[in-house]
């Protein structure tokens, strides 16, 4: 049997694994549940190696795999077909290596929760609808498997759902990512009422046969395409879910919102490159909105003081990166960077959570301090994290970012501008955060010690995140090739490389060695405001809230009671009159009961005679 | 002969049942009974059952009655309930009743002339009764020893002063 | 053998039923509504006699027989529970036994 033929079977395990703990996981012991739940997503992992290196090591033709049809309805055919190329490759590297680790690192973080199969039955299920996701070869399963995303994330972000802020944030990031869900079902079935197909590939040899570039249809249904990307990747406009899904335990918010969901949007695009090409518009504005992003969301982290916000907004914030790259034509940058990013990004939230889980549960940076002698492995973890993140030489996330911003210098100075900005910024939140957290005075002693499921993830992210910038994924396969970037004027290099130091360097004197105070500094009264706009998200929430839902609440008050609702508390007005007036037939005396049933032989016998 | 019997006897039967039905004395009200309950005997006897006008003095009249009579007598009704009674039978409240059951009456008469004429006074004498009774009419008479049974063990059980005195209309 | 016609016959059981039937729906003292119960049933009787008396057969007479038997578990039964209802109520009142409303 071909080794290729084990595609099918990556997704099934997680999927088999989640049936099982949902439905029979209460009874079971915790290590049972372990095994089930970590064991599942190890043995896809282990298939993704396996067919990993034969089709690496093959002649890199894409490869596809049909299990069985879903829908065969006239024109519309939907298949569960799976295809390989480099892209998903690198995709499910991504997916099933950083979801390993970190159930990996979970069956030591939620321990003592009393929800422990629970958890482990909806990472599972995550884990196979990313899969379905990225292995997809038509619009209809991908959509499936984005659907099955958006859930497993609604249920692990409200995991614990006695608090009710949970369950907000969780319905916060349902409702946002299904607005972007709507335009990418639009999207989809614009594309199918126009091209006959909702196959990948086809669509896009189809369209580029029969759509001339920048025409209407290609920029529309580009810019529905986008929209669906928009939502689940937490970009502007639809970036204010993922600071709140910060209520869901830390594994979760390494798992989802650093590594696998939210670069599902960049995987949309990159797989649908075909069609933007033909919407240079569209593909422009990814850029700019990319940009754009990244900007907001760094400085937002700069005012953060809850460990897991700053990482939700570097988070948007690195995904601006990766849409900069999209936009600018830069693919394999792109997904490059996606790779290195679920590295440190989860490395980084495998070491926060190590922190709030050995530190009382503490999640203000404030009020940690001088960790770094009490948690050296964390401590470690997050130097090497935020070097990645910051994009220092010689780490992965250097290559990667340094790659972007000279093809964004060749598309538009401007991005390219914005970019170094963004980096720079990037260098001072992040330091900020290590130097905080771990030097000046420890307040508190630890309260536990690191357990090696979570010790040893740590490790294997730490090494990735350093050295993972040397792995070669044979991405031009999938991409047309881009503009030779060796032509960049020396400047332009070295002061892409010089930003995030500049940022080190502000941080250090701010944050490390006190030279310049920053009570004073925050008391500026022109800082003030600011900063208070800064720590809130540049106020998206604020604006949506008055623009949008209070008036949807006002409006659906007024509708309170419409005639719909009258014609059922009628009813039930009737009822309760006639009852009330049958009621009063019934004195509960016999002489009043003899003469009723008097009366009515009479009437009987009466209408006997008379008929 | 029979017939201005059946006339003077019925009469009497209806007069007897009227006083019955308006007395204020319980005991007067059951004396006119018992006499209507003798008329209606009579008439049993004009038309020719011998057994069944036996049977209604000896057990109606007889035994029921003088139930009825050791009850009241239990009962101790005083003056107090003759004015009770007074004060309930104020002339109006005949008058609904009284239309009610006369359109009943009416439509029984329409129902009894429509059925044509006819005579009786065929004599059946007890010897016919007894040998339909423990003929076809077995069954009947044991179904009646259970149902006087029930009624027995009833009367048993309800005579006893089971539930506790209140005021009338409060709860026990 | 002409005899009593059998319609004055049934007229005067339909008198004599409406007529207790008046007292049924008149009277308040439980003991005449029980009387007025009994004369009824005597109609009743009067009527099946009237029939078995103009059919020449045995039936119409075991009829007011089991009529008769009914009519005497029902008094003893009824007779019970008016003392029953006097014990509680103190009253024959059949007025006052109406908990049983609304």
């Amino acid at each position: 049997m071909q080794v290729l033929e084990l595609l099918g079977w990556v997704p099934l395990f997680p999927f088999l694994g989640f049936l099982t703990l949902v439905l029979a996981g209460e009874r079971f012991s915790k290590p049972l549940v372990s095994w089930i739940g970590i064991g599942s997503v190890g043995i896809s992992a282990l298939l993704v190696s396996l067919i990993g290196f034969e089709f690496l090591n093959g002649t890199l033709e894409p490869y596809r795999l049909l299990l069985g049809s879903w829908m065969e309805i006239d024109d519309l055919s939907v298949p569960f077909g799976f295809y390989l190329d480099a892209l998903s490759m690198t995709m499910l590297f991504v997916v099933t290596g950083v979801a390993f680790l970190i159930h990996v690192y979970s069956a030591g973080f939620m321990e003592s929760d009393p929800g422990y199969a629970r958890f482990f039955a909806y990472m599972n299920l995550f884990v196979s609808a990313m899969l379905v996701l990225v292995l997809s070869d038509n619009l209809v399963l991908l959509y499936l498997g984005w659907e099955g995303v958006g859930l497993g994330s609604y249920l692990l972000i409200g995991f614990w759902y006695e608090n009710p802020d949970n369950g907000y944030a969780a319905r916060k990031a349902f409702v946002m990512t299904r607005i972007g869900d709507t335009a990418l079902a639009l999207g989809l079935f614009l594309l199918f009422t126009q091209l006959h197909t909702v196959d990948i590939q086809s669509l896009m040899l189809r369209a580029s046969n029969q759509w001339p570039a920048g025409t209407l249809l290609p920029m529309v249904s580009a810019a529905l395409l986008l929209g669906g990307a928009l939502g689940k990747s937490a970009q502007l406009p639809l970036q204010t879910w993922l600071p709140n899904a910060m209520a869901g335990p830390t594994p979760v918010s390494a798992l989802i919102h650093a590594a696998t969901m939210v670069t599902a949007g960049v995987y949309l695009i990159a797989r649908t490159h075909g069609l933007f090409l033909l919407a240079p518009t569209v593909q422009f504005a990814v850029a700019v909105i990319g940009a754009v992003t990244l900007l907001i969301a760094g400085c937002s982290a700069l005012a953060q003081t809850d460990i897991k916000r700053i990482l939700a907004y570097s988070t948007i914030s690195q995904i601006g990166y990766m849409f900069l790259a999209l936009g600018v034509g830069a693919w394999s940058a792109a997904i490059f960077h996606l790779l290195t990013h679920a590295f440190f990004k989860a490395l980084l939230f495998l070491a926060a959570g190590a922190a709030i889980f050995c530190f009382h549960h503490e999640h203000n940076i404030f009020k940690m301090g001088g960790l770094r002698k009490a948690m050296p492995l964390t401590f470690w973890s997050f130097m090497i994290g935020s070097a990645a993140l910051s994009a220092l030489p010689f780490t992965s996330g250097f290559y990667s970012k340094h790659e972007i911003l000279l093809a964004a210098f060749d598309a538009s100075p401007v991005l390219w501008a914005a970019g170094c900005l963004g980096a720079l910024i990037t260098g001072i939140y992040s330091f900020r955060l290590v130097f905080v957290v771990f030097f000046g005075q420890q307040s508190r002693a630890v309260d536990k010690a690191l357990g090696w499921s979570m010790a040893l993830p740590l490790v294997l992210l730490a090494i990735l995140a350093l050295f993972g910038g040397l792995l070669q994924i044979p991405l031009d396969s999938v991409f047309p090739d881009l503009l030779n970037s060796a032509h960049d004027p020396i400047l332009v290099s070295a002061i892409t490389v010089a930003a995030p130091f500049l940022g080190l360097l502000i941080a250090v004197l701010f944050y490390l060695t006190g030279t310049f105070s920053t009570e004073r500094f925050a008391n500026y009264s022109r800082v003030k405001p600011i900063r208070q706009l800064f720590l809130s998200g540049w106020s998206f929430d604020g604006v949506y809230d008055s623009m949008l839902v209070r008036p949807f609440k006002s409006i659906a008050k007024l509708n309170k009671n419409d005639a719909i609702e009258g014609l059922y508390l009628g009813i039930a007005w009737l009822s309760r009159r006639l009852h009330r007036m049958v009621s009063t037939a019934q004195t509960g005396r016999v002489r009043w009961y003899a003469s009723s049933l008097v009366l009515g032989t009479v009437a009987i016998i009466a209408i006997g005679l008379l008929s | 002969m029979a017939l201005i019997l059946f006339y003077i006897t019925s009469a009497v039967a209806i007069f007897a049942t009227v006083m019955m039905i308006t007395r204020l004395n319980a005991v007067h009200g059951l004396l006119y009974l018992i006499l209507s309950l003798l008329a209606v005997g009579v008439i049993f006897f004009l038309l020719g059952a011998h057994f069944a006008a036996v049977l209604e003095v000896i057990i109606y009249a007889g035994a029921i009655m003088v139930l009825f009579v050791f009850v009241i007598m239990m009962l101790n009704q005083g003056q107090k309930t003759i004015e009770q009674e007074r004060a309930w039978l104020q002339p109006g409240i005949w008058i609904g009743p009284s239309v009610l059951a006369l359109i009943l009456f009416v439509e029984m008469l329409v129902i009894v002339v429509l059925g044509g004429n006819a005579g009786t006074g065929h004599i059946v004498n007890s010897k016919q009764v007894g040998i339909a009774l423990y003929g076809p009419y077995l069954l009947a008479v044991e179904l009646a020893s259970m149902l006087l049974l029930a009624g027995l063990v009833g009367a048993y059980h309800l005579g006893k002063p089971m539930l506790k005195a209140t005021k009338p209309g409060g709860n026990s | 053998m002409n005899g009593i016609p059998m319609e004055l016959g049934l007229s005067l059981s339909a008198v004599l039923f409406v007529l207790g039937l008046i007292g049924v729906m008149v009277r308040r003292n439980l003991i005449m509504i029980l009387m007025s119960l009994e004369v009824m049933l005597n109609a009743t009787g009067l009527a099946f006699i009237v029939a078995g008396s103009r059919w020449g057969q045995a039936d119409g007479q075991i009829m007011f027989l089991l009529i008769l038997t009914l009519a005497a578990a029902e008094v003893g039964v009824g007779l019970g529970l008016a003392l029953q209802i006097f014990h509680r109520f103190r009253t024959l009142d059949a007025d006052s036994v109406n908990e049983m409303q609304g």
